[in-house]
C-alpha cells in the first residue's frame, strides 16, 4: 500500500492518464474454480454484457467450454455471438479503430485483467459505478476515477448514486427498483463474472495446483531415498580425521 | 580369479569400454573429473550452489527448447504466443513456469555460491582465474536474463529494457548512437526483440555453456577450497591422494543428488504455487501488452538486478560536466566488476572467514545487509530517505571492497588448522 501511494504521489502529474488506485475501502474476493455453476453463470454475463466490446482474444471458446463443463451445442447457441467456431479465439466484433473514437481508448482486452490487477479489484470496480454528471458518460467509478467505461450492467444494477456526509463521499445507494437485481443478486452476479475473469486470467491454475501436490508428495519420498542414500556412503566417512 | 578368467570377462561392457578407451579417453575423463578428483571432505551447506547452478542451466536449456518450439519473435506474435503456451499448448504453462521461476532460482544460486567464496576465500590464490571466470560467468548470466526479460513483450518487458538501454545513452559522445546501435531503431521495437531473441536463446547460452565447461576444467585443475580454507594437497598420503579429500563420485555425487532434491522441493512449491511469487519473479504489469505509449506507474527490474539498479539511482548529482545518470551507470558497473579484483585485495594470512579477524567478519556481514537493503530499495519507487539509504549502501558495498588491503592485514587472524575441522 505504501508503495502504491509513494508511486502515486510522484505519479501525480500523469494521474489523469494512469488508472491508478484510490482509497475507496475494498470488499473482499476469494475466486473459487471448483465453484462451475458460478464460472457458468459468469461466462454467460460476460458473454451478453462485456464481450461487446472487450475480447478475451488469448482464451478459445472450446477450453472454456470445456473447462466450465459446458456441452459445446450449447455454447455455440447461447454463448457465441460472433458466428466463430467453438475453436476460435474469444474476439469481439466491435472495430478496434472506431471504438477508440468513442470512447477516447480502444476497449481494452480483458484476459488477464485479474493479473494485471487484482481479482479484488475487478471486483470491486464492477460494484462502484456511481451517475456523475459531470462525466462525458454520466458515471463516474470510485475505484477507477475518471474511467472512460459507462455502466455496462447499468440494467442489472439499477441506479447507483453516492451518498455524501461531511465532505466525505464513501457510501453508494441504488435506487431501489430501478434494476433487474436486487443488491444480493448483483453481488452474486458480480462475483460471478469476476470469477469467471479469475478463471479466464490462468485457465491452468487448477490443474497447476493439482499437479503440484503430487509432484511435491513425489519428492518428499524421493528424497527420504537419497538421504538414506546419502547416509549409507557417508556412515564410515570420519569428516573430523 | 586367474589370468585367463580375468580377460575373459572383458568380453562383454569391460570389453567394450576397452575399445572406446582406446579410441576416446572415457574412463581417464571420468577418473579425473568424478572417481579420482578428491574434493575435501568438509565440504558444508554452502557447497552445494555450485551443482544447483548447473542443475538451473539445465533446466532452463531445456525448458527454453520447449519455450522455443512455439515462440513467435515479432512484435504482433510475441506475447500472444506465450499466452498460446500458457494455455493451448500441452503442459506449456508448466515449461513456462518452470523456465521463469529457474531464472529467479537462478540468480538466487549463483548469489549464494558467490557469497560461499566471500566467506571462505575461495577467490584466493591458486583460484585466482577460476574466480575470474565465475565473474564473467555472473556478467553473462545478467546479460542473458536481461535479453529473456524482453522476449514476452510485455510492458514491463518493455519499458525496463527501455530504461537499461537509455543508460548507455548517458555516455558523453556516442551515447545516443550507441543506444540506437543496440536498439537497432529509433525506439524499442520489434528489431530489438529480434536481436534479443537471437542473443537469448543462440548467442548468450553457447557463452554460458563454453564459460561453465573453463570454470569447472580451471576449478578440477586447482581442486576445491574448503570451509577451512587450507590446501588439502599438501598432506597428500604414499599414493598421492589428499588425506582429507575424498573422491567427488561416489560421495559427492549422492551428497548433490540428495541436495537436488531438497531444491526441487522448493522451486516446485514456487512453480505449482506462487509461480508469480507476488510480482517479484513475474511482475504485474507485463501481463499487460507492450504499449510504447503507455508507461508503468512504477518502472523496477526485476528482483535480482535491484541491488545493481539501486546502486545506479543512488548517483544523484552530476560531476566534472557529466551528467548524474553516466555516473550512476559507472557506479553500477563498477559494482558489476569490482568483485573480480577480490585475489588481489584480500592480503590476510589466511582464507577462511573463520580464522579471518573481526574487521572482516563485521565487513561481510554489513556488506551481505547493505546488499539485502539495496535489493530491496531497487524495488521501491525512488524517495529521498530512500536514496540516502541507497547512498549509505553503496558505500559500504564499495567500502568492503577497497578497503580489504587494509583490514585484512591490522587485524589480528587466528590461525589456520594443519588438517580440516569439519
Amino acid at each position: 500500500m505504501r508503495k502504491l501511494l509513494l508511486s502515486l504521489m510522484l505519479m501525480l502529474p500523469l494521474a489523469g492518464f494512469a488508472a491508478g488506485g484510490s482509497n475507496w475501502p475494498m470488499e473482499d474476493f476469494e475466486g473459487d474454480l471448483t465453484n462451475l455453476p458460478s464460472l457458468q453463470n459468469g461466462f454467460k454475463i460476460y458473454a451478453n454484457y462485456c464481450m461487446g466490446c472487450h475480447s478475451l482474444k488469448f482464451q478459445r471458446y472450446e477450453r472454456t467450454a470445456d473447462d466450465l463443463g459446458i456441452p459445446h451445442d450449447l455454447a455455440l447457441k447461447n454463448l457465441i455471438f460472433t458466428g466463430q467456431k467453438i475453436g476460435g479465439l474469444m474476439s469481439t466484433a466491435m472495430p478496434r479503430e472506431e471504438s477508440k473514437a468513442w470512447f477516447g481508448a480502444a476497449p481494452p482486452d480483458l484476459t488477464m485483467v485479474t493479473r494485471v490487477r487484482e481479482p479484488q479489484w475487478v471486483y470491486n470496480y464492477l460494484k462502484t459505478f456511481y451517475v456523475d454528471e459531470t462525466r462525458p458518460l454520466g458515471v463516474n467509478n470510485k475505484v477507477f476515477n475518471n474511467v472512460g467505461m459507462p455502466n455496462a450492467l447499468l440494467e442489472l444494477q439499477g441506479v447507483q448514486r453516492q451518498v455524501c456526509t461531511d465532505g466525505k463521499c464513501n457510501e453508494l445507494v441504488v435506487e431501489a427498483g430501478t434494476g433487474a437485481l436486487s443488491p444480493e443478486e448483483f453481488d452474486a452476479a458480480i462475483y460471478d463474472l469476476t470469477n469467471f475473469l479469475y478463471y479466464v486470467s490462468e485457465p491452468a491454475r487448477l490443474e497447476r495446483q493439482r499437479t503440484g501436490v503430487f509432484v511435491l508428495l513425489f519428492l518428499i519420498i524421493l528424497g527420504c531415498f537419497t538421504y538414506l542414500l546419502n547416509r549409507e556412503y557417508w556412515k564410515d566417512v570420519d569428516v573430523k580425521h | 580369479m586367474d589370468k585367463t578368467e580375468a580377460q575373459g570377462s572383458k568380453s562383454g561392457l569391460a570389453g567394450a569400454m576397452e575399445w572406446v578407451d582406446a579410441r576416446f579417453p572415457a574412463t581417464e575423463t571420468f577418473e579425473y573429473h568424478m572417481s579420482k578428483y578428491y574434493a575435501p571432505k568438509n565440504f558444508n551447506f554452502w557447497y552445494y550452489f555450485g551443482f544447483l547452478a548447473m542443475f538451473v542451466l539445465v533446466n532452463q536449456l531445456l525448458t527454453g527448447v520447449w519455450l522455443t518450439m512455439n515462440y513467435v519473435p515479432s512484435g504482433d506474435g510475441a506475447f500472444a504466443s506465450v499466452e498460446y503456451i500458457m494455455r493451448d499448448v500441452e503442459y506449456g504453462w508448466l515449461m513456462r513456469y518452470l523456465h521463469s521461476t529457474g531464472a529467479s532460482f537462478f540468480f538466487v544460486v549463483v548469489y549464494l555460491h558467490m557469497y560461499r567464496a566471500l566467506r571462505y576465500g575461495s577467490y584466493r590464490g591458486p583460484r585466482e582465474l577460476l574466480w575470474i571466470i565465475g565473474m564473467v560467468i555472473f556478467i553473462a548470466l545478467m546479460a542473458e536474463g536481461f535479453f529473456g526479460y524482453l522476449l514476452p513483450w510485455g510492458n514491463m518487458s518493455y519499458w525496463g529494457a527501455q530504461v537499461i538501454v537509455s543508460l548507455f545513452g548517458s555516455i558523453p559522445y556516442i551515447g545516443p548512437d550507441l543506444m540506437e546501435w543496440i536498439r537497432g531503431d529509433f525506439l524499442m521495437s520489434e528489431t530489438t526483440l529480434n536481436r534479443f531473441f537471437a542473443l537469448h536463446v543462440v548467442a548468450l547460452p553457447l557463452v554460458l555453456c563454453v564459460l561453465i565447461f573453463v570454470h569447472l576444467v580451471a576449478l578440477h585443475h586447482v581442486g576445491s577450497n574448503n570451509p577451512d580454507g587450507i590446501e588439502i594437497k599438501k598432506n597428500k598420503d604414499e599414493n598421492g591422494v589428499p588425506r582429507d579429500g575424498i573422491p567427488f563420485h561416489p560421495y559427492y555425487t549422492v551428497h548433490d543428488i540428495h541436495a537436488m532434491v531438497v531444491f526441487l522441493f522448493i522451486f516446485c512449491a514456487v512453480v505449482f504455487f506462487a509461480p508469480e511469487m507476488g510480482g517479484y519473479f513475474l511482475e504485474k504489469p507485463n501481463f499487460e501488452m507492450a504499449d510504447p505509449l503507455k508507461t508503468p506507474e512504477h518502472i523496477a527490474p526485476v528482483w535480482y538486478y535491484t541491488p545493481f539498479y539501486a546502486m545506479l539511482r543512488a548517483a544523484t548529482f552530476p560531476l566534472f560536466g557529466l551528467s548524474a545518470k553516466f555516473w550512476g551507470f559507472v557506479v553500477m558497473i563498477g559494482a558489476i566488476v569490482i568483485p573480480m579484483a577480490l585475489p588481489w585485495l584480500d592480503r590476510s594470512p589466511v582464507k577462511s572467514i573463520r580464522y579471518k579477524g573481526s574487521i572482516s567478519r563485521i565487513m561481510l556481514s554489513i556488506f551481505v545487509i547493505s546488499f539485502f537493503i539495496l535489493g530491496y530499495l531497487g524495488t521501491q519507487a525512488p524517495s529521498k530517505a530512500g536514496t540516502i539509504a541507497a547512498q549509505i549502501c553503496t558505500a559500504i558495498y564499495f567500502a568492503y571492497f577497497i578497503l580489504m588491503p587494509w583490514y585484512t592485514r591490522v587485524e589480528n587472524t587466528k590461525p589456520e588448522p594443519e588438517r580440516v575441522t569439519g
